[in-house]
């Protein structure tokens, strides 16, 4: 690596200042307005100067919250659950098998992924108003697959498809099943592309919002973002700030320590999506 | 594809063709669950909404839709014209969405150059600032919104304060309210948000250029800005595309910033805001699926256009 002259050494720094700053600085002022209460939120402040959690308490006590939070988990936890088991056996298929067909087949999938997601919206209603399931968490579960299914089904098959030849064919010409290959040979050596893609699909339905706003109407069954996008107050004009912050951390500190933890699988999924896409 | 397929059954006998039918029965027993979900999930909603396009339904009663034809998209009653097509909200969104997309994907991209070189140069930390750039990334759409929303407050929020006390403005913006700021500010909020994405991509394709050619621009001591013209540029180039792609077609269908930042407000109101506005709110079904239609249209048109030309690797090779 060449030397750079102190000049430009603090150029550089100067510039990683700034991208964290604005990276990090809306966050860490939802967490310090979190903890300011009732006038205090009025003013504003740069630093932590006081520690009051009632706005905590009160996101609790004013509506379901905590019933949202379930939601989203059980909605999130089941779509990823069936966009993975969906995704291996699919993805098998798609990377180590040809027949005709293969290349529309993954185009169509391709497709699917940039949907916008009004463009179902009337007929999705109609069918989740059929199958009797409006206002209800299966409801969100079966509208959330059409944005991870797409997405995770491409991407194992992306990783499956770099996956050596050789692995397979020894059980191949011991006339070992599909099923058997599929389970015995890939699935050990999938745990990390099953990681990323379970993560990132589960983030995408944890932060799905149109359809969640769309089919539900009671506050027990709504999720996470919608509970939040509709926080009110006592009049239109008020909105419970403080409550917001909170609700908003809550959120999103998980995810926040999920994607630091997971960082470099997070970056490798995504440019798997994307750039061999 | 099935050309090789075909020569190592050629190659060797009876068996393993009867190996490789019994390969290809079981891809496609794989393949079923995965193809009826998708066609249950996407397929059929899709032919309804655009079935819908050409109906009169209406959220109340689904069941008494009657086929109108043509009529939400044009028609004339007594010499007056009516449908989308000369509704000026709805070209209205339609203008909104391009300015939009048009704006923070041109603002990403750059900022994304910049934040990608950064992270690409050697420096004490660079792991820390990778992760600290993933944050905005994680944070879910709504909860952007809203923490922004409450930044940007006119009277109590920390841009004002902080612009005010260096001397920018005189006095508070009506960031989310003012027609003139609104939609800059849905652009700040989304550049904030998508930035760290597209830096990622660009990174990824930096990462994988070759060093040789570097060594020999340096040693033929070619100034840097001219070697990132001539050489970096260039090489990546195709990752910048795909991710432009990728973002632009993401811009086109915003729903949940503009929703929950500025509502329904027709200064910031995009496509996919004007449609759910007519399905739901108003409860006109079908006018509000025939401007899903052509939302889908303009993205799908869009999306084979990018495909066919940018020739993506669609599984054709065989391993």
């Amino acid at each position: 690596m060449m030397r750079r002259s102190p000049l430009k050494t603090l150029g550089l720094y100067a510039l990683v200042v700034v991208i964290v700053v604005f990276s990090v600085f809306p966050f860490y002022y939802a967490i310090l307005s979190s903890f300011r209460f009732g006038s205090e939120l009025f003013t504003v402040t740069y630093w932590p100067s006081s520690f009051n959690p009632a706005n905590y308490v009160s996101v609790f006590a004013e509506q379901p919250f905590a019933r949202n939070i379930l939601n989203s988990v059980v909605v999130a936890s089941v779509v990823v659950a069936l966009s993975l088991f969906l995704g291996v056996t699919a993805a098998y298929a798609l990377a180590r098998v040809s027949f005709r067909g293969r290349g529309l087949l993954l185009f169509t999938i391709l497709s699917v992924s940039m949907f916008p997601q009004v463009a179902v919206l009337s007929g999705m209603f109609e069918l989740i108003r059929l199958l009797g399931i409006y206002n209800s968490l299966p409801g969100l579960m079966l509208s959330n697959l059409i944005l991870t299914l797409p997405f995770t089904v491409w991407v194992l098959t992306t990783f499956m498809r770099d996956l050596p030849k050789e692995l397979e064919e020894a059980a191949v010409v011991d006339g070992a099943s599909s099923l058997v290959i599929v389970r015995h040979v890939f699935l050990p050596l999938m745990w990390p592309a099953l990681v990323t893609t379970g993560l990132l699909a589960f983030i995408a339905a944890w932060n799905e919002f149109l359809f969640a706003l769309t089919f539900t109407l009671s506050n027990d069954m709504r999720t996470v973002p919608v509970a939040i996008a509709l926080i009110t107050g006592a009049s239109q004009h008020e909105l419970p700030w403080g409550n917001i912050m909170a609700a908003s951390v809550i959120v999103t500190v998980p995810l926040v320590v999920l994607v630091l933890i997971f960082q470099r699988k997070i970056v490798s999924g995504l440019t798997a999506g994307a750039v061999k896409g | 594809m099935s050309d090789i397929a075909l020569t190592t059954a050629a190659a060797t006998p009876a068996r393993r063709s009867r190996l490789s039918r019994s390969r290809l029965r079981s891809a496609w027993l794989f393949l079923t669950p995965m193809i009826v979900v998708l066609a249950l999930v996407a397929g059929w909603p899709l032919v309804r909404t655009i079935w819908f396009g050409f109906t009169d339904a209406s959220l109340a009663d689904l069941s008494a839709t009657q086929f109108i034809g043509l009529e939400n998209y044009y028609s004339v009653y007594d010499g007056e014209a009516y449908g989308l097509i000369v509704d000026p909200s709805w070209w209205n969104a339609v203008w909104n969405t391009i300015w939009f997309s048009a704006v923070s994907v041109s603002i990403e991209t750059a900022l994304g150059l910049i934040v990608a070189l950064v992270l690409n140069a050697n420096f004490k930390g660079r792991a820390l600032v990778r992760a600290a750039v993933l944050i905005p990334w994680a944070i879910p759409t709504i909860v952007s919104a809203k923490m922004w929303g409450w930044m940007l407050h006119d009277q109590f929020g920390v841009l004002n304060d902080i612009l005010m006390g260096i001397g920018l403005i005189s006095q508070p913006v009506a960031w989310t309210a003012d027609p003139q700021t609104a939609m800059w500010a849905v652009v700040m909020v989304d550049v904030w948000k998508t930035t760290p994405f597209m830096a990622l991509l660009i990174l990824a394709g930096l990462q994988m250029l070759p060093s040789d050619c570097y060594e020999a621009a340096r040693v033929d001591g070619i100034h840097p800005v001219k070697v990132f013209f001539k050489v970096t540029l260039p090489l990546i180039k195709p990752a910048i595309m795909v991710a432009v792609i990728f973002r632009a077609l993401d811009a086109l269908r915003i729903f949940d910033l503009i929703y929950v930042l500025t509502s329904n407000s027709s200064d910031t109101m995009s496509m996919s805001v004007y449609a759910r506005q007519q399905l739901v709110d108003f409860q006109e079904v079908g006018y509000g699926s025939a401007a899903s239609t052509l939302l889908f249209l303009v993205i799908a048109a869009l999306t084979i256009a990018t495909i066919t030309l940018g020739k993506v690797r669609l599984g054709g090779e065989t391993r």
